[in-house]
Parts: C-alpha cells; structure tokens; sequence
C-alpha cells in the first residue's frame, strides 16, 4: 500500500509543499491527483468537481498541471514547440489537426510561457541543447502553458547546482503570485521560504501539516527525518 | 574541515570527483578518504549525491573530473572484477540479490575464485552464517523469497564472501523495521572489529552516529561538512541543518 487515508486541502492560491522521506508517497500522491494512478478507494474533488480516475489528459483540461521529477520535455524541437504544443491542447481536439499558423494568439500564448520561465531568449533553440537545468524549466513552462489553476511541482531542482536552484527557486515565486501550487522538494531552506504550508508524509500517510514554523517544531517530524 | 583522516593509512581517496547524470551535473568536487579499517559515513538528503559518490568509486558513474585513488593507486575506469580482486565490496542500495539463485548459491558468487580452498571456503561460510544465522536456516531458499531485511543481510553477507579491504554499503537500513536495524548496526560494528573499513551512505542519524568515526555531510552534490562521530549528538545544529527539517 503506497498511500492510506490521506486527507488532502488546497486553497486557491496557496503554494503548498509536500516533504517526507524516501517512499513517503509524496509522488504516489501526485500520480493519483494528475490520473497517472488511480485510487482504489477515496475521492479527489478539484474545483468543485469529482475528478477520481480522470485519465490525465481529462485532468489536464480541468487545469492541474504537472511536472515530472525526471525531465519530460520533446527534445528534438524548439523550447518554442515545445511550450505551443502544450498551449494547443487547450483548443478543441479538432484544431489540433490544423497547423498551428492557423492560431496565430498561440504563439503568443507560447511566448509568454516561455517569457515567464526565463527563456523567451532560447526560443529557437533545440530543446536538446538546453543545459540541465534550463531543461528543467522548460518542463516549468510546458505546464505553465496549459494555463493551469494548479500547478504540481516534483522535485523541480533535482539534479540541479546551488546557484541553479536558487534561480528556480525565484522563478517558482513569480508564478506563485498568479496559481495555487503544490511542490514536492528536498532541499528544506527552499521549502521553508516558499511555502505558506507543509504537508509532511510518513509511510503513505499524513503525519502532520502546517506553517513552515509548526512543522520546524513538530518533534514526530523531526524524528521520522532523522530516524530517532 | 574540521577533522581529518588518518592520513598515514589511508586506503581510498576520493579527489575533486565531478560526475553527470547525462546533463545534470551532480557531483560538484567530491572529496574524501578512509582510511584502512574506518567506518566513514557519507550523510545527506536525497539527492544530494551520496549514491552517487559511491558509484563513482566502483566506476558505475563515468567521473568527468578527479580522481579516486586505492590504496594510493588510481583505480578509474577499472571494470568491477578488477575492483572487487583489488578488496572493494558494493552493496547497492536496491541490494542486487540473484532472486532466482538460492542463498547458498549467492554467497558462491563471491567463493567460488581462484586461490580458494575447501577449507577457507566453509571457514568464510561459517563465519557469515555465525553473523546471519537466518541465512543459515534459509540457505536452500531463493533469494527472491526473501524478506527486505533478510536480502538486505544476503546482500551483505555476499560482499563479504570477497573478504574485501572496504564495503561501500548504500542505505542498508532504508525501510528496514528497527529489529532489523539494530542487526546491521552489529553486523557493521563486528565487520569494524575485523578491520574491514565501510564507507556508509545512510539516513539513520543515530546508528550512523553509533557505527562510524567520521562522517561526511553532503549538499548539492558536494562535501560542506565533515566531523569526527563522537563529536556529533541527534540534537546537534549541523545534524539538523543537514538531515532535519
């Protein structure tokens, strides 16, 4: 069993971060909320509506929006494309067989995305030959594309320098003014800045929940961290 | 730094070590040594690249910079028999058990070399089995029909059948019950008694505190701090900065 009864609020606009050890369930959670795995039992309502065992592009279309632990970007196109691709599944199945010349807003739409993960200046550019960690947000501005109202966050600084981290770190806080944003990350001093609450996962469960100031103290979290 | 190895036995040493994950760029400069007979420990969040240093050392990584020295020889780009002929045990953290071979044959895996004898054979399965007595109960089992705990112990167990100067042990007590825990805690302390050294990636503040001298803290895929064990308390800051939250 990989997740038990986990019980699970998000407001709008919030920016919410998920921690836990290794096999907490913190992506389990994440592939149940975005379709990728369906629950055997329970509900996730999104907005207002039940979207338990939406397939994921179903999911997609309700706005929750994700990114991937391992970078999952078309590298054999432009950074370009790949955000326009993304922007185009919000048009109706159909239009997806028109060239895209034919939606001339899309490209704009696309630019924007790119624009807001700061690399509107590698537009043209493969997305093959974006360093590791512009790569990792492109996949940022793939979901930003798709115009989500919630946009999920697993490990977006994995495999990334000091100084790589600290910049998606500000990036990540650009776009937290405008969606509500769950994240799923390791490094601690960037969660603590970032999020306005914690949601920590213990052996697929929910061991406690909080500010950033109520989880520091919670004595049960620290001990599951340092194994006491 | 505010300890150092012993440099006057030192029998690995890590320099500078820079690896990648295809562009990913996670080990920055990793430097590091143990020395003959030490329990070191390499501590950290997930990610930071502790599993990766180790795969460094058995040249499972491809390190782009720096080196890693054995017994003051450079051993990069050695295939894994060579090392492993050299003294240098790997247990992953996934463990690696043939799941389709019996206990018994597993540990052969390691035995059957040249340079053995009958004797010394049966003397170095007496002994694993004196450590692990369920492996002697279960030593006609297939290892995939092992518990977690119990393939976490073949695995061991295995290593030691090279009689290596060094193990690198990766997270051996990741989701292991405590029963569990406090077995590879005696494992590691009888292994130290016999003057094996142990490079220990682990998450288990309190049995890497207990088992090992010095230990290594690592972030962002580079050493920021290193301390002698005994120095160290669970409540100490630099614990919590590193592991807590």
């Amino acid at each position: 069993m990989a997740l038990n009864g986990v019980d699970f609020e998000i407001q709008p606009g919030e920016v919410r971060a998920i921690i836990g050890p290794n096999g907490a369930g913190k992506s389990t959670f994440f592939n149940c909320l975005t379709g990728v795995r369906h629950p055997s039992s329970g509900r996730i309502v999104f907005d207002g509506v039940d979207i338990t065992g939406l397939p994921p592009d179903r999911i997609s279309q309700r706005g929750i929006a994700r990114s991937y632990q391992i970078t999952n970007i078309l590298p054999n196109v432009t950074a370009l494309e790949n955000v326009r691709i993304a922007a185009q599944s919000r048009r109706h199945a159909w239009n997806m067989l028109r060239h895209h010349g034919a939606f001339r807003d899309l490209l704009d739409e696309a630019a924007a995305a790119l624009q807001a993960v700061g690399l509107l200046n590698k537009a043209e550019e493969l997305a093959s030959n974006l360093s590791h960690g512009e790569q990792r947000n492109l996949e940022i501005g793939i979901a930003l594309a798709t115009k989500p109202k919630l946009l999920c966050l697993d490990e977006p600084t994995a495999g990334m320098s000091a100084a790589e981290t600290r910049d998606t770190m500000e990036l990540v806080q650009r776009i937290a003014k405008n969606l509500t944003i769950l994240i799923v990350e390791h490094d601690m001093p960037l969660v603590m800045e970032l999020a306005h609450r914690i949601t920590v996962f213990h052996y697929g469960e929910v061991i406690a929940d909080g500010t950033p100031e109520d989880i520091q103290r919670n004595p049960r979290v620290q001990e599951v961290y340092l194994k006491t | 730094m505010s300890a150092s190895g012993p440099s006057d036995d030192l029998l690995v040493k890590v320099e500078d070590l820079h690896a990648y994950y295809g562009k990913s760029h996670v080990l920055h400069g990793v430097s590091l040594t143990v020395g003959r007979g030490e329990v070191v420990a390499l501590i950290g969040r997930n990610g930071v690249g502790k599993s990766t240093t180790l795969k460094g050392i058995m040249g499972l990584v491809m390190a782009r910079q720096g080196r890693v020295l054995f017994e003051d020889k450079p051993i990069a780009g050695m295939p894994a028999h060579r090392l492993a002929r050299l003294g240098i045990a790997y247990v992953p953290e996934d463990r690696r058990i043939f799941r389709l071979l019996t206990v018994l044959e597993n540990l052969r895996t390691g035995l059957d070399r040249s340079g053995m004898t009958t004797t010394r054979r049966q003397a170095l399965l007496d002994k694993v089995f004196g450590y692990f007595p369920r492996l002697a109960e279960r030593r006609d089992q297939a290892g995939g029909t092992l518990s977690g705990g119990e393939q976490q112990m073949l695995a061991i167990a295995r290593a030691m059948m090279l009689e290596p100067k060094i193990i690198l042990l990766d997270e051996p007590t990741e989701g292991l019950m405590p029963r569990m825990v406090s077995q590879i805690k005696e494992i590691i302390d009888a292994l130290h008694r016999e003057g094996v050294a142990i490079l220990l990636v682990e998450q288990n503040v309190p049995l890497t505190l207990e088992c090992s001298q010095r230990v290594y803290f690592m972030e962002k895929g580079e050493v920021r701090h290193h301390a002698r064990a005994s120095e160290l308390s669970v409540n100490d800051p630099v614990i919590h900065q590193y592991l807590g939250v």
